[in-house]
């Protein structure tokens, strides 16, 4: 037979080879998708036992502020009222973004319009640097520094939202300001230098032109920290004391929903109502990330509808 | 060419089988003896991983492997026939959703647990119904109680711990404990007695170092004298349950736990108490007798 005809109608190597990846790219893909729906699958039957199984009223769960699954109450209801888990968590998380993106906004500032050789020099190392220090030394370090200097100056134990706040802060810096960077870094050379042009002063191009181009990565950053701060369990859980207490300040111990989880769920059965509650924590925790995860989505795309 | 690579990747094929079968066969000739896996409590956990070292030098070919997790997971492990043995500080039967009647308790070491407070507190003595008050919340500074002008500051276990659950039975006596703050480790609850002024909290005899202060309870002091004889009512038995009667080499080993070596050397070194030098014994609701 003619070799070209045969080579025409033959399936190619390269076209064997292209189906083979597909279908390997198919395998990993499909793979990573039921772990992801396995892990939802196994976290909600398990936290939503709670109220099917246990008869625990979702809004009492949400609101109540009385945590002790083993004990019940004065109606004869188990006290699970997972209301100052889920405060101080919101709290710490929303502080420590507070307090964390001003700093890291500035500092992307430095390291790509005012002095990037020295900021990528320096200051970029540093911070990569600062992402990879387990959170366990965060932790350390609140206790052994951060906790005494909070007590010596504002008294009480020196445990509580302030201290986790602080840890926090300094744990999701880095990824917000490497974002950041990113984020402006991504704003055309032309924009720039079109302000310029019209004689606008660095300040004026910093703050009117580059900042505003980038503010849906610049959200997106902050997102990011956060959600990371919400579901970051140990450094917090070293320092925020872990009471399960409606937080009345600043210094007095409080409680996250990760550290009550990480700190009960070795002492529970499972398949009680101690275990169960532990299980709606999570869900509680994976629909957060969930989201915080929708909430980068959304904001992508109204950016990208913008430019 | 294709003919070469299609060659090459058999060859390749055939090699990494090859490779698979021997490895395999390694694997399977080293691991002629057996491993059995235990969990939980992470009080008893020292223990059983010394003990577990020193039985896998002794005996070429066995291995221990020993795994914390808390007397919960420990409990709940051994229920499901997951694990070959599952540690514990309390009773099987006074965890919720654990059918004790499966499970058979070896007790192999008694615990005892001591508050320990901040030493700036100036107390050295308080009663039963003091030690209640401080942790019920009644009481809130160290004034009412004898010692200095300085507040009440509780550090808990995480609930459901065992060190907490032993404690609550013999101080608060059903009584609900005030809401405060919990800590995972008992590691982390002495460096936070050590700093924190007025603090107060509880563990076992074997954490207690310099840097805390202990009590005495009614007029006793905690050592490990009185608790042999029940005059120091807070310790507890630390259990090995196996799910029946164990067999094979889960059976060594406990009977290995019960060897004057472990019990008589290790144990005490490591600040337990050997069950052989209890005078009494003491059953589940509490009731202590005296064994013949």
């Amino acid at each position: 037979m003619d070799p070209i005809r045969e080579s025409l109608l033959k399936v190619s190597h390269q076209a064997k080879l292209e189906r083979r990846g597909r279908l390997l790219g198919l395998f990993c893909i499909s793979l990573i998708v039921l772990v992801v729906a396995a892990i939802f699958y196994f976290v909600a039957s398990h936290g939503l036992a709670t109220f099917y199984h246990d008869k625990i009223n979702l809004w009492d769960f949400l609101t109540k502020q009385a945590w002790n699954p083993g004990t019940k109450d004065s109606h004869g209801v188990p006290a699970v009222g997972a209301l100052p888990m889920i405060v101080g968590s919101f709290l710490v998380t929303i502080f420590a973004a507070l307090v964390a993106t001003p700093f890291a906004i500035g500092a992307a500032i430095f390291m790509t319009e005012i002095s990037p050789r020295r900021g990528m020099q320096i200051l970029k190392p540093v911070t990569e640097l600062l992402v990879g220090i387990p959170s366990v030394v965060y932790g350390f370090i609140g206790l052994t520094v951060v906790v005494p200097v909070i007590r010596q100056l504002f008294g009480g134990t020196g445990f509580g939202i302030l201290a986790g706040t602080f840890v926090l802060f300094v744990m999701i810096l880095p990824t917000v300001t490497s974002m950041s960077v990113d984020a402006l870094q991504a704003v055309p050379r032309y924009y720039r230098e079109a302000s310029l042009a019209l004689g606008a002063t660095r300040w004026q191009t910093i703050y009117k032109v580059v900042l505003r181009s980038a503010t849906p990565g610049l959200l997106t950053a902050i997102v990011f920290g956060m959600a990371r701060a919400f579901g970051e369990a140990l450094a917090v859980q070293m320092v925020i004391g872990n009471a399960a207490l409606m937080p009345h300040n600043l210094v007095s111990p409080a409680s996250t929903l990760t550290s009550i989880l990480t700190m009960g769920i070795g002492n529970t059965i499972m398949g009680s109502l101690e275990n169960n509650a532990l299980w709606s924590l999570a869900l509680i925790l994976l629909l957060m990330s969930l989201v915080f995860n929708l909430l980068i989505r959304l904001i992508g795309r109204k950016g990208a509808m913008k430019s | 060419m294709g003919g070469l690579a299609v060659k090459k990747r058999i060859l390749l094929i055939v090699t990494l089988l090859l490779s698979l079968i021997t490895l395999t066969a390694c694997q399977s000739s080293a691991d002629r003896g057996e491993s059995i896996t235990i969990v939980g409590s992470s009080a008893l956990q020292p223990l059983v991983e010394a003990a577990g070292e020193q039985y896998g030098s002794e005996h070429l070919g066995k291995f221990i492997n020993v795994q914390g997790g808390g007397s919960g997971t420990g409990l709940s492990q051994i229920q499901e026939g997951a694990v070959a043995i599952g540690n514990s500080d309390v009773y099987a039967e006074e965890k919720r959703g654990i059918k004790a009647d499966q499970l058979v308790d070896h007790r192999v070491a008694v615990v005892g647990i001591t508050p320990v407070i901040n030493k700036k507190v100036g107390v050295t003595d308080l009663s039963f119904a003091q030690l209640k008050a401080i942790f019920t919340g009644q009481v809130t500074n160290w004034r009412e109680v004898g010692g200095h002008n300085l507040p009440i500051i509780l550090v808990n276990r995480a609930q459901g711990s065992g060190t907490r659950v032993t404690f609550e039975k013999w101080v608060l006596r059903g009584a609900q404990a005030k809401q405060a703050q919990e800590q995972e480790s008992t590691g982390m609850v002495r460096q936070i007695v050590a700093t924190t002024p007025g603090a107060i909290s509880y563990m076992a005899f074997s954490y207690v170092d310099k840097t805390v202060a202990t009590i005495n309870v009614a007029g006793v002091a905690p050592t490990e004298h009185n608790v042999t004889t029940n005059r120091w009512q807070i310790w507890s038995y630390e259990h090995m349950y196996t799910n029946g009667q164990p067999k094979g080499l889960t059976k060594d080993f406990i009977k290995y736990m019960y060897s004057d070596t472990i019990q008589e050397k290790m144990l005490p070194q490591l600040g337990y108490i050997p069950v052989g030098r209890m005078q009494i014994e003491r059953n589940l609701n509490g009731q202590v007798t005296v064994p013949k």
